[in-house]
């Protein structure tokens, strides 16, 4: 490390470093995989590591969290966005293949999306 | 940079405890092939200290209490692979029992109020990244750039901030003291001896957060035009001096300590002196006799440590939490910071909870909050069948408070009326099996050894109220042994040269004053109220409660006890050593105390 010059290169760090941090703490989307048995058979481990892949690549802040089995196996491997006030959304079926694109669409442009999608949870109510 | 993970598990409150936790929990993530999601942290004293190691699991919150390695492998599969609690480790509430899964929802912390402890216990105390990342140094570069050393002075003062180490004392003035008074050569001091028995507040801040003391101290140079500091702390806090010492290369190395620093110019450089640990050099002279290396004896003090500190040099000596609350006030500004408190006492203050209470640990609280708020919310009350009796603050000098007085606000002026004082944060909760004659002599009897001998009404006196009282504990004591005390005292708070001998009376004024009635118990009616003072009670058997089990009779080191199997027992008090086993033993509460 070299010695920081000015006040400017000290807030350039700061801000390099809070990247790290903010993971820890809240932010406003959620990633939930389903991590139950099922889901783990079904491949979620890998949708896992694609979805912290994408994230770290990206520089996306996001509180990515797991969950057990959700009772939709069949769907499995299954991936929850919940950004804000927004309703969650629950793709189903997902690969890692699917990850980038769902990224990109929902967490950063706010689209969902639709082809993929299996259930929406808003107000504590199911559709 | 470090990658991002979907979880971060963070351990606390080790003080090597549990070595093997650590380990085990790594093994565990590995094996269960998590290391690139999962990260596990370690970080400073989280304050429930009674119920370490804890673990914090973020992002969601979870907290878990008294994790031992043997519950790793269900921690790990219940919560971080299928992200359910293990309600078997979730916090419970002392007296409800109830569980609390949430940090946020722990009344322990809910009532608190976390400023200068803010990051200990949620950053990695040996990462100076961390601390950048959480604004750290942020107030070292706008005090460095956009303020001037009257401005940074005036600032502290209209803070209102106080010592947080003894006496409480205006930091502001005593900078500007040293600032205004003559000589090219200052110094800024930390004092990290923290020599309370039982009080660990100072020594959690310098494991768990030692850059803000650092970053305090830089800007206190600044202000006051000092190129060199000191920290002083003692050689029974290793993991203190290691983390303070990783804190201050990696300052360096970063370019926030040394020469020109953050290219401003300004140059100023730390270095740790280890103390032998002898509760005297927590005193300012002392301390400084220390660190320039002689007997750290307490000296007459014809000038201010401000004028003529260390090396006869203008010198300002604070406590390390006094110099942690620094950036806060930098960064935040004065008005923040005195909107926290009462009139005369600002900010917050931290104090290590401990004695008859049931959540013992490290607290941070508004000034002014009262001691009940402190004893029951956060304290969680008395555990057992106790009440409240006293509790002592200020340190073993400090002053022992009635329960009539739990309403008192907990600030620097209600504490000395009320006959104790703030002093660096020790608060010992005392129970009615607490007897007050006792305790004055325990204090009395540590402070006969800590009095470094030089004057005689501190280095006599202590020793002279220390026969009344152990006198008194035997039942030998007489009425007019109360008057003595009293003299006594006083001339020993008058004619002591240093604090040590100034407050070493007040644990005996206080407990005399409050507690007056149990000293008249020991000495006219021979009997200890509290059952402490084994020259005063007798241990006997309560017939009805006794079954007969023969427990306390086999148990009995003097064989003192017999009775026919299921009748009940009697004590034989000709033979009775007064142990206690008998009591302690029983399963039926059959043996009394009188
Ligand atoms: C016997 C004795 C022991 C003391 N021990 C400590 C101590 O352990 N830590 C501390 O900060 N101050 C201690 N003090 C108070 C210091 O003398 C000094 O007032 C204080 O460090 C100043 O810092 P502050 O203004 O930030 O409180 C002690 C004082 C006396 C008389
Ligand atoms: S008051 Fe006591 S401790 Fe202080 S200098 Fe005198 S003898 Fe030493």
């Amino acid at each position: 490390m070299p010695k920081l010059k000015s006040v400017e290169e000290l807030r350039n760090l700061r801000a390099q470093v809070q990247k790290d941090l903010t993971a820890r703490t809240e932010t406003t989307t959620t990633i939930t995989v389903g991590m139950g048995t099922c889901g783990i058979s079904a491949g979620a481990r890998e949708v896992m590591q694609a979805v912290l892949q994408e994230l770290n690549a990206r520089e996306i802040k996001a509180h990515v969290t797991t969950v057990g089995c959700i009772g939709m196996c069949s769907k499995e491997p299954l991936l929850d966005i919940q950004q804000g006030d927004e309703p969650r959304i629950t793709y189903g079926n997902v690969t890692p293949k699917m990850v980038p694109r769902i990224i990109e669409e929902h967490v950063i442009h706010g689209r969902v999306v639709d082809d993929w999608v299996v259930g929406r949870i808003a107000m504590g109510q199911e559709e | 940079m470090a990658e991002q993970h979907r979880a971060d598990v963070i351990v606390s409150c080790l003080h090597g405890r549990c070595p093997d936790l650590i380990p085990a929990l790594q093994e565990e993530i590995e094996r269960r092939g998590l290391t690139t999601e999962v990260e596990v942290v370690e970080s400073g004293c989280r304050g429930l200290c009674a119920m370490g190691p804890v673990i914090l699991l973020q992002p969601e919150g979870i907290f878990y209490t008294n994790v031992q390695p043997a519950d790793v492998p269900e921690l790990v599969e219940e919560t971080l692979i299928k992200g359910r609690a293990v309600p078997r480790l979730t916090y419970k509430e002392p007296l409800t029992h109830k569980d609390v899964c949430y940090y946020e929802d722990i009344p322990f912390y809910n009532k608190q109020m976390r400023h200068v402890m803010h990051k200990c216990g949620m950053i990695n105390p040996e990462s100076i990244a961390e601390y950048i990342a959480l604004d750290g140094y942020q107030a070292l570069a706008k005090a460095l750039t956009e303020m001037s050393p009257e401005e940074i002075i005036a600032e502290v003062k209209k803070s209102g901030l106080r010592g947080r180490g003894g006496a409480g004392f205006a930091t502001g003035r005593k900078w500007e003291s040293t600032r205004q008074a003559e000589g090219d050569v200052r110094y800024v001091v930390a004092n990290g001896d923290e020599g309370d028995p039982g009080a660990f507040m100072n020594r959690s801040l310098m494991e768990g957060d030692p850059h803000a003391i650092i970053e305090g101290m830089v800007i206190g140079a600044y202000a006051i035009g000092a190129h060199e500091g000191f920290i002083y702390v003692r050689d029974e806090y290793p993991l203190a001096v290691r983390n303070l010492n990783m804190a201050i290369e990696q300052a360096r190395e970063y370019g926030l300590l040394g020469e020109d620093i953050l290219g401003t110019g300004f140059d100023f450089d730390i270095r740790i002196v280890r103390g032998a640990g002898a509760f005297v050099c927590g005193e300012s002279s002392a301390l400084m006799q220390s660190v320039e290396g002689k007997v750290g004896e307490p000296r007459p003090k014809h000038y201010h440590a401000t004028e003529r500190g260390l090396w006869d040099k203008p010198t300002a000596l604070n406590n390390v939490e006094t110099w942690a609350n620094i950036p806060l006030i930098i960064n935040n500004g004065a008005d923040w910071f005195a909107s926290v408190g009462t009139e005369r006492s600002k900010g917050t203050k931290t104090f290590c909870l401990v004695g008859q209470i049931a959540n013992t640990g490290l607290i941070e609280v508004p000034m002014g909050i009262t001691l009940r708020e402190i004893v029951y919310d956060i304290g969680g009350g008395i555990p057992g069948n106790g009440d409240f009796k006293a509790v002592q603050t200020g340190g073993p000098s400090g002053g022992c408070i009635p329960a009539d007085q739990l309403d008192l606000p907990v600030d620097y002026d209600s504490l000395i009326e009320a006959g104790s004082m703030m002093g660096s944060g020790g608060m010992i909760v005392m129970d009615n099996h607490t007897c007050m004659v006792d305790i004055a002599r325990y204090f009395l009897d540590f402070l006969k050894e800590e009095s470094c001998g030089k004057c005689t009404p501190c280095r006599e006196g202590i020793r002279r109220m220390l026969e009344i009282l152990t006198r008194i504990t035997q039942g030998e004591g007489e009425m007019a042994d109360l008057d003595t005390l009293e003299a006594l005292a006083r001339t020993v708070q008058n004619a002591s040269l240093c604090g040590l001998g100034k407050s070493a009376p007040n644990p005996v004024l206080s407990t005399l004053h409050y507690f007056r009635d149990e000293y008249v118990a020991h000495i006219e009616e021979k009997k200890c109220p509290a059952g402490v003072c084994k020259a005063l009670i007798e241990y006997y058997i309560i017939a009805e409660n006794c079954t007969g089990c023969g427990l306390c009779r086999r148990k009995c080191p003097q064989q003192a006890i017999s009775g026919e199997k299921k009748e009940p027992h009697v004590i034989d008090l000709e033979l009775c050593i007064k142990c206690g086993i008998c009591h302690d033993v029983c399963k039926f509460d059959a043996v009394g105390v009188r």
